[in-house]
């Protein structure tokens, strides 16, 4: 699909080959640590035997299992509440007429200037009156409304065809079920573009969570390797990079595998 | 009818919107005006008085100038960066895809899973670039000890974790310039490099504002290795403005100083939002 | 099909609810230290539930220190906080401020209990007591101790077996053990103190060494800029800049002790918590001792207590104090400080034929102990947060020649003293 199909002289080639590398030097470092003894996680002698240790320790100094299942709930919650909520809204603002529409969406808009990760002060304070603190949901309750998802979902369904919705409401559906049938299937690309980019976000998200959980049932990945990562008597490297390497593994997996698809729907997202 | 069943649609987003966007940020303003409630003392109206104390912090003036500086060393960085492999990975380069994923890679790794890994590289002596180093004879170098060096260095890994992102947005709109630009070039006998300068970068202006944006806004949002690497230290000189929020809010409980900074956190967003729309909406050159 | 749906849910129900209420403890403990300790206190918990079968303990690791006293503080903002937690020992002014604790002297009220409350090395109990009454119950306490490489004294021309006594002789000895490449380049530093994470921890031993605190018992006033203080900070300083025996600018508390294991520092200052690591990763024989004296010796101490909540009902409030009066006594500390390097908190503990046998094949062990005599309560006060960082960032601007020793000691103690002013 390249346009530009010029050759690169071999200088640009070797940068681009030596970038590359440099890029995957801090995963290639953890994979070395992982797999080394601890001694060896700041030597580098290349033949020297491989060894799963630091994974079972891994394993069980941090309550890996109950992290997983946590960030699993917690990123299938968000994504099915968001397709929901901006199917919903983005229809609204796609297809209805409706008085201070222009004013709503520039609300919205709002948001992607304005992250709840900006906001934890307040936001700490109203969960902590809803009696959501350190919970699942209110992790990620601040996130179910996407003001990106919303965008995208809008600008798709302007282009779906009039005609479509016509034949369908001759048909006898109402508009739930026009939505239902005509816009989300041909919405389809873009569902699976918002969903990569909605589980890569919230699987690596950090701040937000950090505030607002307290406890192992409920905190994700990406804070148990943080407390996991810093006791006071020091970093292991080679511990850590096993506890690393099995938290982003789903995730680099799933890239691996897809990664065409991955860089696909991140270009959708982007180019809409 | 219709406006009706508009609204309807509209109100589960809205709550939520509102609930976590709009109000948080018109309490926090509200909020910066009284003083932090404890058990023993409540919540009084204060006035202008936690802006006084922001104006006479030093540790909110450095921590802002922090982020002018984190800001501007990242974003042109990581742009240039982007687009540069942008236009590699495009071409016919040997082992694109493969090339294509190494660049991918640190989107999909969290921050601070790679911060401690970061660290390896960044501690003196048994870290990984003082051992390159000391292969030159290049003597170590204390990168996160030492307030001239550890803001560039965290910059780095931010770059690093950025670049790969934005480069996506570039390649799509590569993919999508006509191809009849680049043969008529040749056949006039026009450069590569006149040819990028002249007709595909601005070209790419549009990806290039909104990639814009996003960095901005990333370069205001992106604290976690912070956590890990230096906690905001030496003294301060690595601190940025959103860790900073944490900590008071968090480490001192001293929640109304916090919404205070947060106001400014949030003047400063809006004030990047309102260049965007002036930007994007007046001079940019869409096809 | 409802039915048995309905049927099963109550047989479910059965099954979830105790036959008998116990009293539930939930307490929070943070973990700072590396090692597979949220397996000991689980196993610690079970034991103590099998001895008393009305008690169901329910230990909750939150992390490291701060997250702790977040998360305890948060639960309390929330209304569920638990009844008992392992909280820094510093924490005690903030917990008063928002009147979180009960006095362990209200609780104590048999013979018993009251001897139990004597039983603890003083040094240990002065973080926890207030107006003569006590908030915390020493649990995973430790000292800083100087580590050094017996390997390289023996190489530098040293006795490995003498470690400095006092500033000169650290300086001085210092000298010689630094090791530099064919470039010119230093491979290994003399010694090395940690100047991020715990700066102030460590600046505590230095002022103590030259004569003085940095806190009053009230937690309201601060003793920064004491010219014996800015000495102290001065001498640290000089170790990096003029003895050129450490390295410049900050030295990092996480990655020090591998720097220590791989030889790149022949000695270093650090918590006596690292000891079983050390002990475990170190390839070379090595040593423990006191730190060095300047007019005499001495070092903080640090670790957690157990404070125990207001919010708690007196079935809760005994059952703690059961909980923790087996969790103190001396079989268990002598176990908790060979598994993890903290000190053992009562001298009975040091009696026991494990840490005495554990004690007599590895002396190094003890030296902690010893130091009590000198020990000095870790630096508190109220808006501890603040206060403490303040000495953090005078220390690190300090060492890193941003503002000098004076400088930057007068400017903190200046702010510290308007923070406090309110509390006199």
């Amino acid at each position: 699909m390249t346009f530009l199909r010029t050759r690169i002289p071999l200088l640009e080639t070797g940068a681009a080959w030596l970038l590359a590398l440099l890029w995957l030097a801090p995963l290639a470092y953890a994979f070395w640590a992982a797999f080394h003894p601890a001694e060896l996680a700041t030597h580098f002698k290349l033949f020297a035997p491989l060894t799963l240790d630091n994974f079972a320790k891994a394993w069980t100094y941090a309550p890996f299992p109950r992290h997983f299942l946590n960030t699993i709930i917690l990123v299938t919650m968000i994504l099915s509440a968001q397709f929901v909520l901006c199917t919903l809204a983005g229809y609204a603002f796609a297809r209805f007429e409706f008085a201070g529409r222009d004013i709503a969406f520039g609300l919205v808009l709002v948001q992607l200037m304005v992250m709840p990760e900006v906001l934890i002060v307040e936001n700490y304070r109203i969960m902590s009156r809803l009696g959501l603190v350190d919970t699942i949901l209110g992790i990620g309750l601040p996130y179910m409304a996407s003001a990106f998802g919303i965008f995208l979902l809008r600008q798709t369904f302007k282009t779906v065809p009039r005609e479509l919705e016509d034949a369908a409401r001759v048909e006898g559906c109402t508009f739930i079920g026009v939505l239902w049938r005509v816009y989300v299937p041909l919405a389809r690309p873009t569902y699976l573009a918002y969903g990569l980019v909605s589980v890569s976000y919230h699987w690596n998200n950090f701040l937000w969570p950090l505030v607002i959980t307290n406890s192992v049932e409920t905190r994700p990945l990406t804070v148990g390797l943080a407390i996991f990562g810093a006791p006071e008597s020091g970093v292991d490297w080679a511990v850590i990079s096993a506890g690393t390497l099995m938290a982003v593994a789903p995730l680099l997996v799933a890239f691996l595998l897809f990664q065409r698809q991955f860089i696909q729907s991140f270009m959708q997202a982007g180019i809409k | 009818m219709r406006h009706v069943y508009g609204w309807l649609l509209l109100t589960p987003a809205a709550i939520l919107l509102v609930a976590f966007t709009h109000y948080p940020a018109a309490a926090t303003f509200i909020d910066s005006f009284f003083s932090t409630g404890t058990a023993v003392r409540p919540s009084r109206f204060v006035g202008f008085a936690n802006y006084a104390s922001l104006a006479d912090d030093p540790i909110f003036w450095q921590v802002l100038s922090n982020n002018f500086w984190f800001a501007l060393g990242t974003i042109p960085t990581a742009i240039a960066l982007a687009l540069v492999m942008a236009l590699w990975v495009n071409d016919r380069l040997p082992a694109r895809a493969l090339v294509r994923m190494a660049y991918f890679t640190p989107t999909v790794l969290p921050m601070i899973a790679v911060a401690n890994i970061w660290l390896f590289f960044y501690t003196p002596q048994i870290g990984l670039l003082d051992q390159v180093g000391a292969m030159f004879g290049v003597p170590s170098r204390n990168w996160l000890g030492d307030p001239d060096s550890v803001l560039a260095s965290t910059m780095a890994m931010v770059v690093w974790k950025e670049a790969g992102f934005f480069m996506i947005f570039y390649l799509a709109a590569l993919q999508s310039l006509p191809p009849e630009l680049e043969e008529a070039a040749k056949i006039e006998g026009a450069s590569r490099w006149y040819f990028f300068w002249r007709v595909t970068f601005p070209l790419l202006m549009p990806t290039t504002l909104f990639v814009l944006v996003n960095a901005t806004i990333n370069s205001f949002k992106l604290v976690d290795h912070l956590f890990i690497l230096t906690k905001g230290g030496p003294d301060n000189a690595s601190s940025l403005l959103l860790y900073y929020i944490y900590q008071v809010a968090f480490s001192y409980f001293d929640t109304a100083y916090a919404s205070t900074l947060t106001v400014v956190l949030l003047a400063l967003l809006a004030g990047f939002a309102v260049l965007q729309f002036l930007l994007i909406e007046k001079r940019v050159h869409y096809r | 099909m409802r039915w048995l749906f309905a049927v099963l849910l109550a047989a479910l129900c059965l099954a979830t609810t105790p036959a008998r209420a116990a009293t539930e403890l939930t307490f929070y403990y943070p973990i700072a230290v590396g090692g597979p300790l949220t397996k000991v206190i689980d196993g610690y918990a079970r034991q103590f539930e099998k001895e008393y079968p009305d008690i169901k303990v329910n230990p909750i690791y939150a992390g490291n220190y701060d997250d702790a006293r977040i998360k305890a503080l948060a639960a309390l903002k929330a209304g569920q906080s638990a009844p008992l937690s392992v909280l820094f020992s510093i924490d005690i002014y903030e917990l008063l401020e928002q009147d979180a604790i009960v006095a362990w002297d209200d609780l104590a009220t048999t013979a018993d209990d009251k001897a139990w409350l004597k039983a603890f090395y003083p040094a240990l109990m002065a973080n926890g007591t207030y107006k003569g009454k006590v908030y915390g119950i020493p649990f995973q306490r430790s000292t800083i101790v100087l580590y050094w490489n017996k390997e390289a004294f023996k190489e530098a021309g040293l006795d490995p077996e003498k470690p400095p006594a006092n500033w000169n002789e650290m300086s001085q000895m210092a000298a010689k053990l630094v090791k530099k490449d064919a470039s010119g380049n230093v491979s290994r530093w003399g010694v090395m103190v940690p100047s991020t994470g715990y700066a102030y921890w460590m600046f505590q031993a230095f002022a103590r060494q030259n004569g003085h605190d940095l806190m009053n018992r009230e937690g309201n006033a601060t003793n920064y800029a004491h010219a014996d203080v800015i000495d102290a900070l001065q001498y640290w300083r000089d170790l990096g800049a003029k003895h050129k025996v450490m390295p410049e600018g900050t030295v990092e508390w996480g990655t020090l002790r591998q720097a220590f294991t791989e030889g790149k520092t022949a000695m270093m200052w650090h918590t006596t918590g690292n000891l079983t690591a050390v002990k475990d990763s170190a390839k070379f024989p090595f040593g423990v001792a006191m730190l060095p004296a300047s007019k005499q010796r001495g070092s903080p101490t640090g670790g957690g207590n157990f404070y125990i909540f207001k919010k708690t009902t007196p079935e809760e409030r005994k059952a703690a104090l059961a909980f923790v009066k087996w969790m103190t006594a001396p079989e268990r500390a002598a176990d908790w400080s060979i598994a993890t390097g903290y000190v053992a908190t009562r001298p009975d503990a040091y009696a026991t034929p494990k840490l005495k046998e554990y004690a007599a094949g590895f002396p190094q062990a003890v030296v902690a102990r010893d130091q009590f005599e000198f020990a000095t309560p870790e630096l508190s006060t109220f808006q501890t947060g603040r206060v403490r960082k303040l000495l953090d960032d005078a220390i690190q601007a300090s060492l890193t020649g941003q503002k000098t020793p004076a400088e930057a000691l007068k400017a903190a103690q200046q702010e510290a003293d308007r923070l406090l002013k309110p509390y006199r």
